[in-house]
Protein backbone atom coordinates (compact mmCIF):
# COMPACT_ATOMS: atom_id res chain seq x y z
CA UNK A 1 0.00 0.00 0.00
CA UNK A 2 2.99 2.64 0.69
CA UNK A 3 4.03 1.89 -2.29
CA UNK A 4 0.55 2.60 -4.42
CA UNK A 5 0.59 5.49 -2.50
CA UNK A 6 3.90 6.78 -3.21
CA UNK A 7 3.41 5.76 -6.75
CA UNK A 8 0.11 7.62 -7.17
CA UNK A 9 1.80 10.93 -5.27
CA UNK A 10 4.28 10.79 -7.64
CA UNK A 11 2.38 10.40 -10.78
CA UNK A 12 -0.21 12.84 -9.20
CA UNK A 13 2.09 15.71 -8.70
CA UNK A 14 3.90 15.13 -11.91
CA UNK A 15 0.41 15.65 -14.12
CA UNK A 16 -0.32 18.41 -12.43
CA UNK A 17 3.29 20.17 -12.99
CA UNK A 18 2.52 18.92 -16.59
CA UNK A 19 -0.34 20.98 -16.34
CA UNK A 20 1.61 24.11 -16.17
CA UNK A 21 4.09 23.38 -18.39
CA UNK A 22 0.83 22.98 -21.28
CA UNK A 23 -0.36 26.47 -20.13
CA UNK A 24 3.04 27.88 -21.52
CA UNK A 25 2.98 25.46 -24.66
CA UNK A 26 -1.55 26.40 -25.41
CA UNK A 27 0.65 29.94 -26.28
CA UNK A 28 3.31 28.50 -28.74
CA UNK A 29 0.21 26.24 -30.19
CA UNK A 30 -2.75 29.17 -30.89
CA UNK A 31 -0.04 31.25 -32.72
CA UNK A 32 1.56 28.48 -34.80
CA UNK A 33 -1.95 26.96 -35.41
CA UNK A 34 -3.60 30.16 -36.85
CA UNK A 35 -0.10 31.62 -38.45
CA UNK A 36 2.48 28.89 -38.89
CA UNK A 37 4.56 31.49 -37.25
CA UNK A 38 6.99 29.60 -34.26
CA UNK A 39 6.52 32.21 -31.61
CA UNK A 40 9.76 32.36 -29.41
CA UNK A 41 8.65 35.08 -27.60
CA UNK A 42 6.19 33.19 -25.72
CA UNK A 43 8.35 32.91 -22.47
CA UNK A 44 9.06 36.21 -22.89
CA UNK A 45 5.50 37.40 -22.90
CA UNK A 46 4.61 35.07 -19.76
CA UNK A 47 7.58 37.20 -18.10
CA UNK A 48 5.80 40.70 -19.45
CA UNK A 49 2.14 39.58 -18.47
CA UNK A 50 3.29 38.57 -14.66
CA UNK A 51 5.54 42.06 -14.22
CA UNK A 52 2.97 44.11 -15.47
CA UNK A 53 0.55 41.94 -12.84
CA UNK A 54 3.19 42.04 -9.93
CA UNK A 55 3.84 46.06 -10.09
CA UNK A 56 0.83 47.27 -10.46
CA UNK A 57 -0.80 45.35 -7.84
CA UNK A 58 1.73 46.07 -5.48
CA UNK A 59 1.81 49.77 -6.72
CA UNK A 60 -2.04 49.54 -4.97
CA UNK A 61 -1.70 47.29 -2.58
CA UNK A 62 0.92 49.86 -1.17
CA UNK A 63 -1.74 52.83 -1.84
CA UNK A 64 -3.87 51.03 0.63
CA UNK A 65 -6.49 48.90 -1.46
CA UNK A 66 -8.30 45.94 -0.64
CA UNK A 67 -6.34 42.86 -2.14
CA UNK A 68 -8.90 41.55 -4.35
CA UNK A 69 -9.83 44.64 -5.91
CA UNK A 70 -5.74 45.51 -6.30
CA UNK A 71 -5.97 41.49 -7.89
CA UNK A 72 -8.80 42.73 -10.26
CA UNK A 73 -7.34 46.24 -11.91
CA UNK A 74 -3.90 44.73 -11.30
CA UNK A 75 -5.33 41.73 -14.26
CA UNK A 76 -7.13 44.39 -16.30
CA UNK A 77 -3.83 46.37 -16.24
CA UNK A 78 -1.81 43.46 -17.83
CA UNK A 79 -4.47 42.39 -19.85
CA UNK A 80 -4.35 45.86 -21.28
CA UNK A 81 -0.38 45.65 -21.53
CA UNK A 82 -0.88 42.24 -23.70
CA UNK A 83 -3.25 44.10 -25.89
CA UNK A 84 -0.68 46.62 -26.63
CA UNK A 85 1.75 44.35 -27.40
CA UNK A 86 -0.14 41.97 -29.72
CA UNK A 87 -1.12 45.37 -31.63
CA UNK A 88 2.32 46.40 -31.62
CA UNK A 89 3.93 43.26 -32.75
CA UNK A 90 0.96 42.86 -35.80
CA UNK A 91 1.30 46.45 -36.55
CA UNK A 92 5.85 46.72 -36.72
CA UNK A 93 6.72 42.96 -37.48
CA UNK A 94 4.30 40.53 -38.72
CA UNK A 95 2.53 42.99 -40.73
CA UNK A 96 5.52 44.24 -42.84
CA UNK A 97 6.97 40.65 -43.03
CA UNK A 98 3.19 39.08 -44.01
CA UNK A 99 4.14 36.38 -47.02
CA UNK A 100 7.69 35.86 -45.72
CA UNK A 101 8.98 32.33 -45.29
CA UNK A 102 8.06 30.68 -41.75
CA UNK A 103 11.86 30.99 -40.81
CA UNK A 104 12.12 34.87 -41.43
CA UNK A 105 9.41 35.06 -39.25
CA UNK A 106 10.79 32.65 -36.62
CA UNK A 107 13.99 34.72 -36.41
CA UNK A 108 12.06 37.55 -36.07
CA UNK A 109 10.35 36.54 -33.32
CA UNK A 110 13.74 36.19 -31.39
CA UNK A 111 14.14 39.92 -32.21
CA UNK A 112 10.37 40.30 -30.51
CA UNK A 113 11.52 38.17 -27.46
CA UNK A 114 14.69 40.74 -26.82
CA UNK A 115 12.46 43.47 -27.15
CA UNK A 116 10.06 42.35 -24.53
CA UNK A 117 12.66 41.19 -22.24
CA UNK A 118 14.35 44.84 -22.44
CA UNK A 119 10.96 46.60 -22.65
CA UNK A 120 9.33 44.72 -20.15
CA UNK A 121 12.33 45.03 -17.94
CA UNK A 122 12.79 48.87 -18.32
CA UNK A 123 9.19 49.16 -17.74
CA UNK A 124 8.52 47.35 -14.52
CA UNK A 125 11.83 46.44 -12.98
CA UNK A 126 13.75 43.43 -12.72
CA UNK A 127 14.19 41.98 -9.73
CA UNK A 128 12.24 39.33 -8.29
CA UNK A 129 8.84 40.06 -7.03
CA UNK A 130 7.04 37.69 -5.01
CA UNK A 131 3.74 37.09 -5.95
CA UNK A 132 0.81 35.46 -3.83
CA UNK A 133 -2.27 34.71 -5.76
CA UNK A 134 -3.22 31.23 -4.66
CA UNK A 135 -2.54 29.16 -1.46
CA UNK A 136 0.66 27.39 -2.14
CA UNK A 137 0.74 25.13 1.01
CA UNK A 138 0.71 20.99 1.02
CA UNK A 139 -2.52 19.15 1.33
CA UNK A 140 -2.71 15.67 2.10
CA UNK A 141 -5.40 13.25 0.39
CA UNK A 142 -6.61 10.18 0.85
CA UNK A 143 -5.06 9.95 4.76
CA UNK A 144 -7.58 6.87 5.51
CA UNK A 145 -6.24 4.75 2.60
CA UNK A 146 -2.90 5.41 2.72
CA UNK A 147 -0.55 5.73 5.56
CA UNK A 148 0.22 9.59 6.00
CA UNK A 149 -1.85 10.24 2.73
CA UNK A 150 -0.95 11.61 -0.92
CA UNK A 151 0.52 14.59 -0.64
CA UNK A 152 0.13 17.13 -3.07
CA UNK A 153 0.93 21.37 -3.61
CA UNK A 154 -2.58 23.15 -3.28
CA UNK A 155 -0.88 25.33 -6.01
CA UNK A 156 -0.26 22.85 -8.80
CA UNK A 157 -4.16 21.56 -8.07
CA UNK A 158 -5.30 25.17 -8.61
CA UNK A 159 -2.89 25.33 -11.85
CA UNK A 160 -4.73 22.26 -12.89
CA UNK A 161 -7.78 23.57 -12.41
CA UNK A 162 -6.97 27.00 -13.71
CA UNK A 163 -6.17 25.04 -17.31
CA UNK A 164 -9.25 22.95 -16.96
CA UNK A 165 -10.87 26.37 -17.17
CA UNK A 166 -9.00 27.66 -19.85
CA UNK A 167 -9.01 25.10 -22.15
CA UNK A 168 -12.36 24.81 -21.45
CA UNK A 169 -13.22 28.61 -22.40
CA UNK A 170 -10.89 27.93 -25.44
CA UNK A 171 -12.55 25.55 -27.48
CA UNK A 172 -16.12 27.54 -27.19
CA UNK A 173 -14.10 30.58 -28.70
CA UNK A 174 -13.18 28.59 -31.29
CA UNK A 175 -16.36 26.30 -31.71
CA UNK A 176 -19.07 29.03 -31.25
CA UNK A 177 -17.92 32.54 -32.20
CA UNK A 178 -17.07 34.44 -35.06
CA UNK A 179 -14.06 35.18 -34.12
CA UNK A 180 -13.04 31.37 -33.39
CA UNK A 181 -14.45 30.47 -36.96
CA UNK A 182 -11.87 33.30 -38.41
CA UNK A 183 -9.34 32.10 -36.74
CA UNK A 184 -9.61 28.60 -37.73
CA UNK A 185 -10.63 29.10 -40.96
CA UNK A 186 -7.31 31.42 -41.44
CA UNK A 187 -5.18 28.52 -39.89
CA UNK A 188 -6.89 26.37 -42.95
CA UNK A 189 -5.87 28.68 -45.59
CA UNK A 190 -5.07 32.16 -45.92
CA UNK A 191 -6.20 33.14 -49.07
CA UNK A 192 -9.86 31.67 -48.97
CA UNK A 193 -10.09 33.16 -45.52
CA UNK A 194 -9.56 37.23 -46.93
CA UNK A 195 -12.08 36.33 -50.13
CA UNK A 196 -14.97 35.68 -47.38
CA UNK A 197 -13.97 39.31 -45.52
CA UNK A 198 -11.29 38.29 -42.73
CA UNK A 199 -8.80 40.52 -42.33
CA UNK A 200 -5.38 38.77 -42.00
CA UNK A 201 -4.09 41.69 -40.12
CA UNK A 202 -6.96 41.26 -37.30
CA UNK A 203 -6.88 37.81 -36.89
CA UNK A 204 -3.15 38.18 -36.31
CA UNK A 205 -3.70 40.38 -33.86
CA UNK A 206 -6.21 38.80 -32.18
CA UNK A 207 -4.10 35.77 -32.02
CA UNK A 208 -1.04 37.36 -30.28
CA UNK A 209 -3.69 39.22 -27.64
CA UNK A 210 -5.10 35.22 -26.95
CA UNK A 211 -1.62 34.02 -27.02
CA UNK A 212 -0.57 36.79 -24.69
CA UNK A 213 -3.75 35.98 -22.10
CA UNK A 214 -2.84 32.85 -22.04
CA UNK A 215 0.74 34.26 -21.39
CA UNK A 216 -1.32 36.09 -18.45
CA UNK A 217 -3.00 33.26 -16.85
CA UNK A 218 -0.08 31.36 -17.10
CA UNK A 219 2.01 34.15 -15.39
CA UNK A 220 -0.36 34.17 -12.63
CA UNK A 221 0.38 30.29 -11.78
CA UNK A 222 3.63 30.29 -12.16
CA UNK A 223 4.28 34.08 -10.70
CA UNK A 224 2.85 32.30 -7.83
CA UNK A 225 5.36 29.15 -7.84
CA UNK A 226 9.17 30.88 -8.56
CA UNK A 227 8.18 35.14 -7.91
CA UNK A 228 7.88 36.29 -11.45
CA UNK A 229 11.68 37.20 -12.27
CA UNK A 230 13.42 36.58 -15.61
CA UNK A 231 14.11 33.20 -15.26
CA UNK A 232 10.08 32.63 -16.14
CA UNK A 233 11.11 33.38 -19.62
CA UNK A 234 13.25 29.47 -19.64
CA UNK A 235 9.39 28.20 -19.29
CA UNK A 236 9.60 28.36 -23.35
CA UNK A 237 11.85 25.70 -23.27
CA UNK A 238 10.42 23.96 -20.79
CA UNK A 239 7.70 24.48 -23.50
CA UNK A 240 9.42 22.69 -26.42
CA UNK A 241 9.35 19.08 -25.18
CA UNK A 242 5.23 19.29 -24.63
CA UNK A 243 5.21 20.56 -28.18
CA UNK A 244 7.23 18.19 -30.08
CA UNK A 245 5.26 15.32 -28.17
CA UNK A 246 1.92 16.67 -28.39
CA UNK A 247 1.99 18.46 -31.91
CA UNK A 248 2.45 21.62 -32.85
CA UNK A 249 -1.13 22.34 -34.23
CA UNK A 250 -3.15 21.03 -31.49
CA UNK A 251 -4.63 22.61 -28.32
CA UNK A 252 -5.53 19.05 -26.41
CA UNK A 253 -2.02 17.75 -27.96
CA UNK A 254 -0.65 20.89 -25.76
CA UNK A 255 -2.57 19.78 -23.06
CA UNK A 256 -1.89 15.75 -23.12
CA UNK A 257 1.50 16.48 -23.82
CA UNK A 258 2.51 18.57 -20.69
CA UNK A 259 0.57 15.56 -18.66
CA UNK A 260 2.92 13.23 -20.29
CA UNK A 261 6.30 15.19 -19.91
CA UNK A 262 5.48 16.27 -16.52
CA UNK A 263 4.35 12.63 -14.90
CA UNK A 264 6.88 11.09 -16.81
CA UNK A 265 9.85 13.65 -15.65
CA UNK A 266 8.60 13.04 -12.32
CA UNK A 267 8.44 9.26 -12.37
CA UNK A 268 11.60 9.39 -14.01
CA UNK A 269 13.21 10.61 -11.66
CA UNK A 270 11.72 8.90 -8.54
CA UNK A 271 12.36 5.46 -9.89
CA UNK A 272 15.03 5.92 -12.44
CA UNK A 273 16.73 8.14 -10.07
CA UNK A 274 18.15 5.89 -7.63
CA UNK A 275 19.38 3.70 -10.35
CA UNK A 276 21.37 5.92 -12.78
CA UNK A 277 21.51 9.28 -10.46
CA UNK A 278 19.28 12.42 -10.02
CA UNK A 279 18.55 15.50 -12.20
CA UNK A 280 16.68 13.25 -14.15
CA UNK A 281 13.74 15.54 -14.24
CA UNK A 282 15.54 17.99 -16.04
CA UNK A 283 15.83 16.29 -19.16
CA UNK A 284 13.78 13.68 -19.24
CA UNK A 285 10.85 15.56 -20.83
CA UNK A 286 13.41 16.10 -24.12
CA UNK A 287 13.99 12.45 -23.97
CA UNK A 288 10.48 12.14 -24.24
CA UNK A 289 10.11 14.41 -27.14
CA UNK A 290 13.17 12.68 -28.81
CA UNK A 291 11.31 8.83 -28.86
CA UNK A 292 8.54 11.12 -30.35
CA UNK A 293 10.13 12.77 -32.76
CA UNK A 294 11.52 9.28 -34.26
CA UNK A 295 8.41 7.44 -34.09
CA UNK A 296 5.58 10.39 -35.07
CA UNK A 297 7.47 13.57 -35.76
CA UNK A 298 3.99 15.36 -36.12
CA UNK A 299 3.59 15.52 -32.56
CA UNK A 300 0.82 12.88 -30.80
CA UNK A 301 -2.00 14.75 -32.52
CA UNK A 302 -0.45 17.06 -35.06
CA UNK A 303 -1.36 16.76 -38.43
CA UNK A 304 0.10 14.16 -40.44
CA UNK A 305 1.87 15.78 -43.15
CA UNK A 306 2.43 14.45 -46.57
CA UNK A 307 4.40 14.97 -48.97
CA UNK A 308 3.18 15.11 -52.83
CA UNK A 309 6.23 14.30 -55.21
CA UNK B 1 -25.44 31.30 -76.91
CA UNK B 2 -28.01 31.82 -74.14
CA UNK B 3 -31.49 32.89 -74.90
CA UNK B 4 -31.76 36.31 -72.79
CA UNK B 5 -34.45 35.77 -69.90
CA UNK B 6 -36.28 38.81 -68.95
CA UNK B 7 -35.47 42.03 -70.10
CA UNK B 8 -32.40 42.85 -72.07
CA UNK B 9 -29.24 43.90 -69.76
CA UNK B 10 -29.59 47.67 -70.11
CA UNK B 11 -25.95 49.13 -71.47
CA UNK B 12 -25.83 51.65 -69.17
CA UNK B 13 -25.69 49.36 -65.96
CA UNK B 14 -22.45 48.88 -65.26
CA UNK B 15 -21.19 46.88 -62.19
CA UNK B 16 -17.85 47.30 -62.48
CA UNK B 17 -15.48 48.41 -64.80
CA UNK B 18 -11.79 48.09 -65.17
CA UNK B 19 -10.00 50.78 -67.14
CA UNK B 20 -6.73 50.67 -68.98
CA UNK B 21 -5.57 48.23 -65.77
CA UNK B 22 -1.33 47.13 -65.89
CA UNK B 23 0.06 44.59 -63.88
CA UNK B 24 3.65 43.21 -63.57
CA UNK B 25 5.12 41.24 -61.19
CA UNK B 26 9.07 42.68 -61.79
CA UNK B 27 9.85 42.94 -65.29
CA UNK B 28 7.24 40.29 -66.34
CA UNK B 29 4.07 42.13 -67.06
CA UNK B 30 1.08 39.84 -66.99
CA UNK B 31 -1.62 42.17 -67.78
CA UNK B 32 -0.90 45.05 -70.04
CA UNK B 33 -3.85 48.04 -70.12
CA UNK B 34 -7.15 46.00 -70.13
CA UNK B 35 -10.34 47.59 -70.08
CA UNK B 36 -13.85 45.88 -69.55
CA UNK B 37 -16.94 46.17 -67.34
CA UNK B 38 -19.12 43.84 -66.59
CA UNK B 39 -23.11 44.59 -66.06
CA UNK B 40 -25.42 44.16 -63.38
CA UNK B 41 -27.26 41.04 -64.20
CA UNK B 42 -25.00 39.48 -66.54
CA UNK B 43 -22.24 36.36 -66.95
CA UNK B 44 -19.56 37.32 -68.45
CA UNK B 45 -16.83 35.17 -69.27
CA UNK B 46 -13.06 35.50 -69.22
CA UNK B 47 -11.16 33.56 -71.12
CA UNK B 48 -7.77 33.10 -73.53
CA UNK B 49 -5.11 30.71 -73.68
CA UNK B 50 -2.77 29.67 -70.59
CA UNK B 51 -0.83 32.74 -69.01
CA UNK B 52 -3.50 35.11 -70.80
CA UNK B 53 -3.31 36.90 -67.54
CA UNK B 54 -7.02 35.65 -66.54
CA UNK B 55 -7.00 35.03 -63.37
CA UNK B 56 -4.59 37.44 -62.96
CA UNK B 57 -7.18 40.04 -63.33
CA UNK B 58 -9.50 38.14 -61.59
CA UNK B 59 -7.01 38.95 -58.54
CA UNK B 60 -7.16 42.41 -59.26
CA UNK B 61 -10.66 42.71 -59.02
CA UNK B 62 -10.62 41.40 -55.93
CA UNK B 63 -8.08 42.82 -53.92
CA UNK B 64 -4.81 40.02 -53.76
CA UNK B 65 -3.41 42.18 -56.59
CA UNK B 66 -2.49 45.79 -56.97
CA UNK B 67 -2.38 46.74 -60.07
CA UNK B 68 0.44 49.66 -61.05
CA UNK B 69 -1.73 51.18 -63.43
CA UNK B 70 -5.37 51.99 -63.98
CA UNK B 71 -8.66 52.03 -62.47
CA UNK B 72 -11.26 49.98 -61.37
CA UNK B 73 -14.70 51.17 -60.37
CA UNK B 74 -17.37 48.88 -58.25
CA UNK B 75 -20.65 49.85 -57.84
CA UNK B 76 -19.97 53.50 -59.17
CA UNK B 77 -17.05 53.52 -56.31
CA UNK B 78 -13.49 53.36 -58.06
CA UNK B 79 -10.69 52.94 -55.88
CA UNK B 80 -7.60 52.83 -55.62
CA UNK B 81 -5.89 50.10 -52.97
CA UNK B 82 -8.41 47.64 -51.97
CA UNK B 83 -7.90 44.72 -49.35
CA UNK B 84 -9.43 41.39 -50.33
CA UNK B 85 -11.77 41.08 -47.27
CA UNK B 86 -12.64 44.92 -48.16
CA UNK B 87 -13.56 43.71 -51.55
CA UNK B 88 -15.52 41.05 -49.61
CA UNK B 89 -17.24 43.53 -47.59
CA UNK B 90 -18.36 45.15 -50.76
CA UNK B 91 -20.02 42.53 -52.11
CA UNK B 92 -17.66 40.48 -54.16
CA UNK B 93 -17.34 36.55 -53.30
CA UNK B 94 -14.54 33.78 -55.60
CA UNK B 95 -13.97 30.80 -55.78
CA UNK B 96 -10.19 29.37 -57.06
CA UNK B 97 -8.69 27.28 -59.47
CA UNK B 98 -7.20 25.32 -57.51
CA UNK B 99 -10.17 24.59 -54.28
CA UNK B 100 -9.22 26.44 -51.09
CA UNK B 101 -11.20 25.63 -48.86
CA UNK B 102 -11.06 24.98 -44.98
CA UNK B 103 -9.68 21.89 -45.18
CA UNK B 104 -9.97 20.52 -41.67
CA UNK B 105 -13.79 22.11 -41.41
CA UNK B 106 -17.11 20.01 -42.48
CA UNK B 107 -18.32 21.32 -45.13
CA UNK B 108 -21.51 22.69 -43.26
CA UNK B 109 -18.78 24.87 -41.77
CA UNK B 110 -17.05 26.29 -44.05
CA UNK B 111 -20.00 27.54 -45.82
CA UNK B 112 -20.74 29.19 -42.39
CA UNK B 113 -17.18 30.86 -42.87
CA UNK B 114 -19.01 32.61 -45.83
CA UNK B 115 -21.46 34.37 -43.47
CA UNK B 116 -18.55 35.68 -41.17
CA UNK B 117 -19.68 39.48 -42.29
CA UNK B 118 -23.00 38.89 -41.96
CA UNK B 119 -22.78 38.06 -38.05
CA UNK B 120 -22.73 40.97 -35.90
CA UNK B 121 -23.38 40.08 -32.16
CA UNK B 122 -20.78 40.50 -29.57
CA UNK B 123 -18.63 37.85 -28.58
CA UNK B 124 -20.07 37.06 -25.05
CA UNK B 125 -23.16 35.53 -26.51
CA UNK B 126 -21.44 33.92 -28.82
CA UNK B 127 -19.74 32.29 -26.34
CA UNK B 128 -22.75 30.93 -24.32
CA UNK B 129 -24.62 30.69 -27.57
CA UNK B 130 -26.87 32.21 -26.25
CA UNK B 131 -29.61 35.39 -25.97
CA UNK B 132 -28.79 37.74 -29.35
CA UNK B 133 -26.28 35.54 -30.68
CA UNK B 134 -28.55 32.18 -30.40
CA UNK B 135 -31.27 33.68 -32.72
CA UNK B 136 -28.54 35.02 -34.96
CA UNK B 137 -26.83 31.59 -35.37
CA UNK B 138 -29.75 30.16 -36.29
CA UNK B 139 -31.04 32.64 -38.71
CA UNK B 140 -27.77 31.64 -40.60
CA UNK B 141 -27.75 28.42 -40.36
CA UNK B 142 -31.30 28.59 -42.36
CA UNK B 143 -29.73 30.66 -44.99
CA UNK B 144 -26.93 27.67 -44.70
CA UNK B 145 -29.00 25.27 -44.76
CA UNK B 146 -31.15 26.83 -48.05
CA UNK B 147 -27.95 27.13 -49.80
CA UNK B 148 -27.10 23.06 -48.56
CA UNK B 149 -30.73 22.52 -50.66
CA UNK B 150 -29.60 24.17 -53.40
CA UNK B 151 -26.60 22.93 -54.46
CA UNK B 152 -27.99 19.27 -53.41
CA UNK B 153 -25.02 18.37 -50.92
CA UNK B 154 -27.10 17.70 -47.98
CA UNK B 155 -25.33 14.14 -47.41
CA UNK B 156 -22.14 15.86 -47.03
CA UNK B 157 -23.07 18.54 -44.73
CA UNK B 158 -21.05 17.20 -41.68
CA UNK B 159 -17.90 15.47 -43.66
CA UNK B 160 -14.32 17.28 -43.51
CA UNK B 161 -14.09 18.65 -46.56
CA UNK B 162 -10.80 17.55 -47.14
CA UNK B 163 -12.08 13.84 -47.48
CA UNK B 164 -14.60 15.06 -50.28
CA UNK B 165 -13.77 13.73 -54.10
CA UNK B 166 -12.75 16.95 -56.24
CA UNK B 167 -16.36 18.15 -57.35
CA UNK B 168 -17.88 18.01 -54.25
CA UNK B 169 -15.59 20.34 -53.16
CA UNK B 170 -15.93 22.77 -55.92
CA UNK B 171 -19.78 22.85 -55.09
CA UNK B 172 -19.00 23.37 -51.11
CA UNK B 173 -16.85 26.50 -52.32
CA UNK B 174 -19.41 27.72 -54.47
CA UNK B 175 -21.80 27.48 -51.56
CA UNK B 176 -19.30 29.36 -49.34
CA UNK B 177 -18.97 32.35 -51.72
CA UNK B 178 -23.00 32.32 -52.48
CA UNK B 179 -23.68 32.23 -48.40
CA UNK B 180 -21.98 35.79 -48.73
CA UNK B 181 -24.87 36.74 -50.82
CA UNK B 182 -22.65 38.60 -53.38
CA UNK B 183 -23.30 41.11 -55.91
CA UNK B 184 -20.43 39.80 -57.97
CA UNK B 185 -19.52 36.47 -58.27
CA UNK B 186 -16.01 35.37 -59.69
CA UNK B 187 -15.69 31.89 -60.56
CA UNK B 188 -11.79 30.97 -61.62
CA UNK B 189 -12.41 27.45 -63.58
CA UNK B 190 -15.25 26.02 -61.67
CA UNK B 191 -15.30 22.91 -64.25
CA UNK B 192 -12.02 22.33 -64.02
CA UNK B 193 -11.32 18.66 -63.77
CA UNK B 194 -14.75 17.49 -63.72
CA UNK B 195 -16.36 14.78 -65.69
CA UNK B 196 -19.02 15.68 -68.07
CA UNK B 197 -22.01 15.27 -65.49
CA UNK B 198 -20.35 17.30 -63.22
CA UNK B 199 -19.90 20.05 -65.77
CA UNK B 200 -23.51 19.46 -66.41
CA UNK B 201 -24.85 20.45 -62.87
CA UNK B 202 -22.18 23.14 -62.35
CA UNK B 203 -23.52 25.18 -65.56
CA UNK B 204 -27.02 24.38 -64.01
CA UNK B 205 -26.31 25.69 -60.70
CA UNK B 206 -24.49 28.51 -61.88
CA UNK B 207 -27.18 29.56 -64.67
CA UNK B 208 -29.76 29.08 -61.25
CA UNK B 209 -27.53 31.02 -59.48
CA UNK B 210 -27.64 33.74 -62.10
CA UNK B 211 -31.41 33.81 -62.56
CA UNK B 212 -32.80 32.71 -59.18
CA UNK B 213 -30.62 35.00 -57.29
CA UNK B 214 -29.44 37.85 -59.88
CA UNK B 215 -26.26 37.44 -58.62
CA UNK B 216 -23.72 39.08 -61.66
CA UNK B 217 -21.12 36.51 -62.33
CA UNK B 218 -17.63 36.92 -63.75
CA UNK B 219 -15.99 33.25 -64.91
CA UNK B 220 -12.66 31.97 -66.31
CA UNK B 221 -13.44 28.60 -68.33
CA UNK B 222 -11.30 26.75 -70.51
CA UNK B 223 -14.54 25.05 -71.94
CA UNK B 224 -15.70 26.25 -74.82
CA UNK B 225 -19.18 25.01 -75.33
CA UNK B 226 -19.49 25.99 -72.03
CA UNK B 227 -18.84 29.17 -72.27
CA UNK B 228 -21.02 29.93 -75.98
CA UNK B 229 -23.71 27.96 -73.60
CA UNK B 230 -23.54 29.91 -70.37
CA UNK B 231 -22.04 33.40 -70.99
CA UNK B 232 -23.84 37.00 -72.10
CA UNK B 233 -20.42 38.34 -73.21
CA UNK B 234 -17.07 37.17 -73.39
CA UNK B 235 -13.31 38.94 -73.05
CA UNK B 236 -10.59 37.11 -74.96
CA UNK B 237 -6.84 38.06 -73.50
CA UNK B 238 -4.15 36.63 -74.66
CA UNK B 239 -0.25 37.00 -73.26
CA UNK B 240 -1.82 39.93 -70.66
CA UNK B 241 -3.95 41.89 -73.60
CA UNK B 242 -7.38 41.75 -74.83
CA UNK B 243 -7.79 40.74 -78.52
CA UNK B 244 -11.47 40.88 -78.21
CA UNK B 245 -14.64 41.60 -76.56
CA UNK B 246 -18.24 40.63 -77.55
CA UNK B 247 -21.27 38.46 -77.44
CA UNK B 248 -20.08 34.19 -77.78
CA UNK B 249 -21.20 34.23 -81.87
CA UNK B 250 -19.10 37.49 -82.12
CA UNK B 251 -16.00 36.28 -80.34
CA UNK B 252 -16.22 32.86 -82.12
CA UNK B 253 -15.64 34.53 -85.46
CA UNK B 254 -12.90 36.83 -84.49
CA UNK B 255 -9.81 36.23 -86.20
CA UNK B 256 -7.58 37.22 -83.62
CA UNK B 257 -9.07 35.10 -80.82
CA UNK B 258 -9.11 31.60 -84.01
CA UNK B 259 -4.85 33.10 -84.02
CA UNK B 260 -4.22 33.00 -80.65
CA UNK B 261 -5.98 29.42 -79.79
CA UNK B 262 -4.99 27.77 -82.77
CA UNK B 263 -1.32 29.63 -83.31
CA UNK B 264 -0.59 31.46 -85.88
CA UNK B 265 1.69 31.03 -89.65
CA UNK B 266 4.67 33.85 -88.60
Amino acid sequence: MVALGQFLEVLLSGLLAGVLYSLVALGFVLIFKASGVFNFAQGAMVLLAGLALVRSLDLMVAKGLPFWAAVIIGLLFAAAIMAAMAFLVERFVLGPLANQDGLTLFMATIGVTFMIEGGAQMLFGSNVYPLRLYPDDAWFMFENIFEGGILLNKLDVWGGVIAGVLVAGLALFFQWTKTGRALRAVADDHTAAQSVGISLNWIWFVVWLVAGLVALVAATVWGTKLGVQFSITFLALKALPVLIIGGFTSVPGAIVGGLIAGAGEKLAEAYLGPIIGGGIEYWFAYVLALIVLLARPQGLFGERIIERI
Amino acid sequence: MRAPSGPEIAAGDVLLAVESVSLSFGGVKAISDVSFDIRKGEIRAIIGPNGAGKTSMLNVINGFYHPQKGRITFKGQTRSKMRPHEAAYGGIARTFQNVALFKGMTALDNIMAGRTLKMKRNMFWQLLRAGPALAEEVEHRHAVEEIIDFLKIQEIRRTPVGRLPYGLQKRVELGRALAMEPELLLLDEPMAGMNLEEKEDMSRFVLDVNDHFGTTIALIEHDMGVVMDLSDRVVVLDHGIKIADGTPDVVKKDQAVIDAYLGVAH
